[in-house]
């Protein structure tokens, strides 16, 4: 641990670069995700155990569609798209009916649809971990030290093109302004004449969306597993916990700051530790807001 | 129920847990697993059921009281101890003595427990400050952390696991023997439990479930409370995972920590058989436990798939659980009179009478 400390401030500083670029690229992922998961929590009060299954499922029909030879421009879009009609058929079959029952419920409902995803792609792809090879240039910097593939640059530019487009279709179209509307107050809204329901359905297959674009990134730059999604769903919630609901720009920076937390723990500690990473990342998130809330004799809710 | 069922229910299920495994020897692990089911879903049920604290983590006692025993199993009669007999990855195979297994067993068993303990203290001393749904995220997380931590100890294996000692005795014995301590560890669990529902303790819990702030504002120290629950469920966990890890042999971060089987198995079997009461948690064990098996013989390959369709209409569909549902169903089975809105008991209707 401490050979690793001295390689990276005293002997070889730039590699300081590489880590902190490689958590860029996947702060970028996880913000997209967690983002998606404020979205259905803030919304619909929904806590979706199962959005990492939905980042891999993402991932995994990338992996198909990428066997067409078609380009990333063209496979992010379809994915959505699928993923999109794929989060309606799940609202309709099953989050309908756990909206107003207890958290708990929603809470356990969608950790049994995890099993159930991680499963299904389990038998459809197999337990291998794989990855996805579009064969585009990598460039070299600072003497080979820092290694940059394209595809992480275009990944990330589509990322934030993504989420501008998502920041821009929240503020202005009716249809963001309907579910803002809602996430205040569903009762004064469908008196207003909006259709909830639908409203529901639409916010949930926009996440679906959302997790499948982040799958697309995961299966370019990263390995796809169908028993990763976990670690995903964890993260989300570490941010999401840290950010607060419907705070875009905090939500992006927690997952920067997650990313950097994750690849400096892995890169110092050990790799082995970088699973606990997040998971002990959301546990001190946790910690730290009773802390706060034990001064006004309160407790998180 | 009245005296007289809940007499002839317990007849029934102790003949069953003692002529079980005489009639039918090639079940005796799987009536043994089936015991150790009912165990995990009665004491999730304390805190989940009777408290309102939903955990997703209690599975995490479970494998640290497995590598706890294994420990303590080790070290006590091995002299190298447990770094030297793990490093070695099952090559050592130390011949124990047949007292000398026993004694470890126990020993380890009744270690596990309170090692388990100590750490539901730990744990809940920052843990229950969170509420409903961060409550549940965050002990899932908690128990994710555990098991990703225990494989970073060299000590005890690391990620390549480590065998357990050899059983010492005939192999059908050994199954009767694990059968024996899993029955009579969930008979001890359920007799504790339903004493306890039955004192003071019970009503503080049930408070806590209803309205935590309000109990606390009567002057029930919740705190107190929650930690002995959380304590009662690990101790328990912990033995029972100190025996399951002597019955499978050999223990790795996934024996120990099934998280997404018995640690969400534990959760469906009490919805399936209702929430916050003695015997859906035993009731749920049971059928789930039969469903299972069923798909395990039937569906091979596609056994997971089906286990969580059948948890998700469970949960989505079937909400009250089976005791739930013959509750509102039938409330005279239950003792329960529903008389112009009021809801009384047999035994006041006689008092008033």
């Amino acid at each position: 641990m401490l050979d690793n400390l001295q390689l990276l401030f005293v002997w070889a500083p730039i590699i300081n670069v590489q880590i902190i670029l490689e958590g860029i690229f996947l702060g970028a992922v996880f913000a997209l995700s967690a983002y998606g998961l404020a979205l259905v929590w803030g919304v619909m009060n929904i806590k979706n155990l199962a959005q990492g299954d939905f980042v891999i499922m993402g991932g995994y029909i990338s992996l198909a569609l990428s066997n067409y030879n078609l380009s990333i421009f063209i496979i992010l879009p379809l994915v959505m798209i699928i993923m999109f009609f794929y989060g309606l058929i799940v609202y309709r079959l099953m989050i309908k009916r756990v909206i107003d029952q207890d958290m708990f419920t929603s809470l356990l409902a969608t950790f049994g649809l995890s099993l159930l995803m991680q499963q299904v792609m389990n038998l459809i792809w197999g337990p291998e971990v794989q990855i996805i090879d579009l064969d585009l240039p990598v460039y070299d910097a600072f003497d080979g030290f820092v290694t940059i593939p394209s595809i992480k640059i275009i990944s990330l530019i589509l990322a934030a093109v993504l989420s501008i487009a998502i920041i821009i279709f929240m503020k202005k179209s009716r249809t963001g302004q309907a579910i803002r509307a809602t996430a205040q107050d569903p009762r004064a809204a469908r008196v207003l004449g909006i259709d909830t329901d639908q409203i529901y359905a639409f916010t949930f297959s926009l996440n679906s969306a959302i997790c499948g674009a982040a799958g697309v990134f995961v299966s370019v730059i990263w390995v796809l597993q169908p028993f990763y999604g976990i670690t995903y769903s964890v993260r989300s919630f570490a941010i999401v916990t840290a950010a607060g609901l419907g705070n875009l720009p905090a939500v992006i920076t927690a997952g920067f700051g997650i990313g950097l937390f994750e690849k400096y723990v892995g890169a110092i500690i050990g790799t082995a530790y970088e699973v606990a990473a997040p998971v002990s990342m959301l546990l001190i998130v946790l910690v730290f807001r009773q802390i706060s809330m034990r001064k006004n004799r309160q407790a998180v809710k | 129920m009245n005296n007289r069922k809940t007499i002839l229910t317990y007849l029934g299920l102790g003949l069953f847990g003692i002529l079980g495994p005489v009639l039918f020897p090639a079940y005796t692990l799987s009536i043994a697993y089936l015991w150790m089911m009912v165990l995990m879903a009665s004491t999730w049920d304390l805190l989940g059921g009777q408290m309102g604290y939903n955990s997703l983590g209690n599975i995490a006692f479970f494998g640290i009281g497995m590598y706890v025993s294994a420990i303590v199993q080790v070290s006590i009669f091995y002299p190298g101890g447990v770094a030297e007999y793990t490093s070695a990855m099952g090559s050592i195979k130390p011949e124990f003595t047949a007292s000398q297994y026993y004694y470890g067993i126990f020993l380890g068993l009744i270690a596990a427990g309170f090692v388990a303990m100590l750490f539901s203290l730990v744990f809940g001393s920052f843990m229950f400050g969170l509420r409903g749904p961060y409550f549940a995220i965050g002990s899932l997380g908690l128990a994710i952390a555990v098991a990703e931590i225990t494989t970073t100890i060299n000590y005890v294996g690391g990620a390549s696991g480590i065998s357990m000692p050899m059983f010492p005795g005939d192999i059908e014995f050994r199954s009767v023997f694990f059968y024996i301590l899993c029955f009579v560890i969930t008979v001890i669990a359920h007799f504790l439990l339903r004493w306890l529902y039955s004192t003071q303790f019970g009503l503080a819990i049930n408070a806590i479930r209803d309205d935590e702030d309000k109990a606390e504002a009567m002057g029930i120290p919740t705190r107190i409370y929650k930690q002995i629950g959380w304590g009662i469920t690990a101790f328990f966990m912990g033995s029972i995972g100190a025996v399951a890890g002597n019955m499978a042999g050999f223990i790795d971060k996934e024996v120990a920590y099934p998280i997404p089987t018995f640690g969400i198995f534990m959760v469906a079997m009490v919805l399936l058989g209702g929430k916050g009461t003695l015997w859906g948690p035993v009731l749920g064990a049971v059928i789930f436990h039969i469903i299972k098996e069923t798909t395990w013989t039937y569906l091979l390959g596609w056994q997971w798939v089906a286990l969580g369709l059948i948890l998700i209409v469970n949960i989505v569909y079937f909400q009250q659980g089976i005791m739930g549902w013959l509750q509102s169903r039938y409330p005279e089975m239950f003792g329960i009179v529903v008389d112009k809105g009021h809801v009384q008991t047999k035994k006041q209707d006689k008092a008033e009478a």
